[in-house]
């Protein structure tokens, strides 16, 4: 690998599984963070938040 | 040191690029058993303060407590690894191991304790944040870099992070601690110091080989033998406290005056018997009844407060 710095070889199949599941779950992280702030802030202002003059 | 690439061989001089620790054993670093004692503790903590609130920020909360348990479980491994390595129970955890670097655990205990605490004060209140800020800095700094390693009451002063969570959960749905949740947390820090000495006594080569001042090291198996029986004596009748508080009903009193006598029975067989494999049958035997006995007590809060099974004793 070419555009790899000296010394530094590529990945082993396993190494690249185990950065893509560690990708992966952090991303499920992310995701599972946006939800919560959703969640908690329609739960914080209550269902009359629906109820607004247009 | 052990690397995080030892299956590489077809090029041993080069290295690969920073790989990290498996997702599992980042979930290992969280001591995930603790914190399903943890949220089993915090939900009864919430449940006994008969408070209205929306499910939905009591569920957050109840999962920030837990996260923010895991948390303080992680920096523990991280400052205990040099420790952790020596003793059978723990050599296998991830960062003994080399499955994770010590330097990752960090910044992960790091990132969820101060993410845990955040959100827990948005969706709660900052009293909850403020003690479960507290806890975590009580497990992680007074009692892993502190305590554990120089007094051999380390367990006694350190319960009190173990006993925290139910005032924590009082303290998120109703923004005060009350004293439902102040005596959950004296029957676990009076339940700690038994608890953890019985298996000290069967674990005391190990804790001796890794220099921890366990007591059975430090006074000796037949000083520990005398405070376990003192502590069990104390916490008989405070595991009844709450009916006489008006919390725990007829199914609570019942387990509480059962599971008392089973507690006590248990400290007077590891005084007795002090020799041979009965001696550790004993110390098993009564590390492994503390456990179901602190869970059916709580246990019977959840269904009479949770599941209105509730029926009062005229005391």
């Amino acid at each position: 690998m070419s555009d790899l710095p000296d010394g530094i070889r590529p990945l082993t199949p396993e190494e690249a599984q185990t950065r893509r599941k560690r990708s992966l779950a952090i991303a499920l992280t992310l995701g599972a963070l946006v939800i919560l702030f959703f969640v908690l802030t329609i739960a914080k202002l209550g269902p009359q938040v629906l109820q607004r003059p247009l | 040191m052990t690397t995080l690439s030892n299956s590489v061989t077809a090029d041993t001089h080069s290295f690969a690029p920073a790989v990290g620790g498996e997702v599992r054993d980042f979930f290992a670093l969280l001591k995930p058993r603790v914190m399903v004692l943890v949220i089993f503790t915090a939900l009864v903590g919430m449940v006994v303060s008969d408070a209205t609130v929306n499910p939905v920020i009591a569920a957050i909360s109840l999962l920030m407590i837990a996260v923010g348990a895991g948390a303080s479980g992680c920096l523990n491994m991280w400052w205990d690894a040099d420790i952790d390595a020596l003793m059978t129970r723990t050599a296998k955890r991830p960062i003994p191991d080399g499955r994770i670097r010590p330097d990752e655990a960090l910044s992960f205990g790091i990132v969820l304790s101060v993410g845990s605490v955040l959100i827990l004060g948005l969706a709660s209140n900052w009293l909850a944040a403020g003690l479960l800020a507290f806890t975590i800095v009580f497990y992680a700094v007074i009692y892993s870099m502190w305590l554990k390693r120089a007094t051999a009451q380390n367990i006694v002063i350190g319960g009190a992070a173990g006993a925290l969570p139910p005032v924590v959960g009082q303290a998120a749905v109703t923004g005060h601690v009350g004293i439902e949740s102040l005596i959950l947390f004296a029957i676990i820090f009076i339940w700690t110091p038994p608890h953890f000495w019985a298996l000290a006594l069967v674990k005391s080569g190990e804790y001796a080989k890794a220099g921890i001042p366990m007591m059975p090291n430090v006074a000796g198996p037949d000083s520990t033998r005398r405070q376990i029986v003192w502590y069990t004596l104390l916490l008989a009748p405070l595991g009844l406290a709450p009916v006489f508080f008006g919390f725990g009903g007829w199914l609570y009193a019942l387990i509480g005056v059962l599971g008392g006598l089973g507690m006590l029975a248990g400290a007077v067989q590891v005084f007795r018997l002090r020799e041979g494999e009965s001696e550790r049958k004993a110390a098993m035997g009564l590390f492994a009844f503390s456990i179901l006995y602190l869970f059916l007590l709580f246990s019977a809060l959840l269904a009479e407060q949770g599941l209105g099974l509730y029926r009062a004793v005229v005391v």
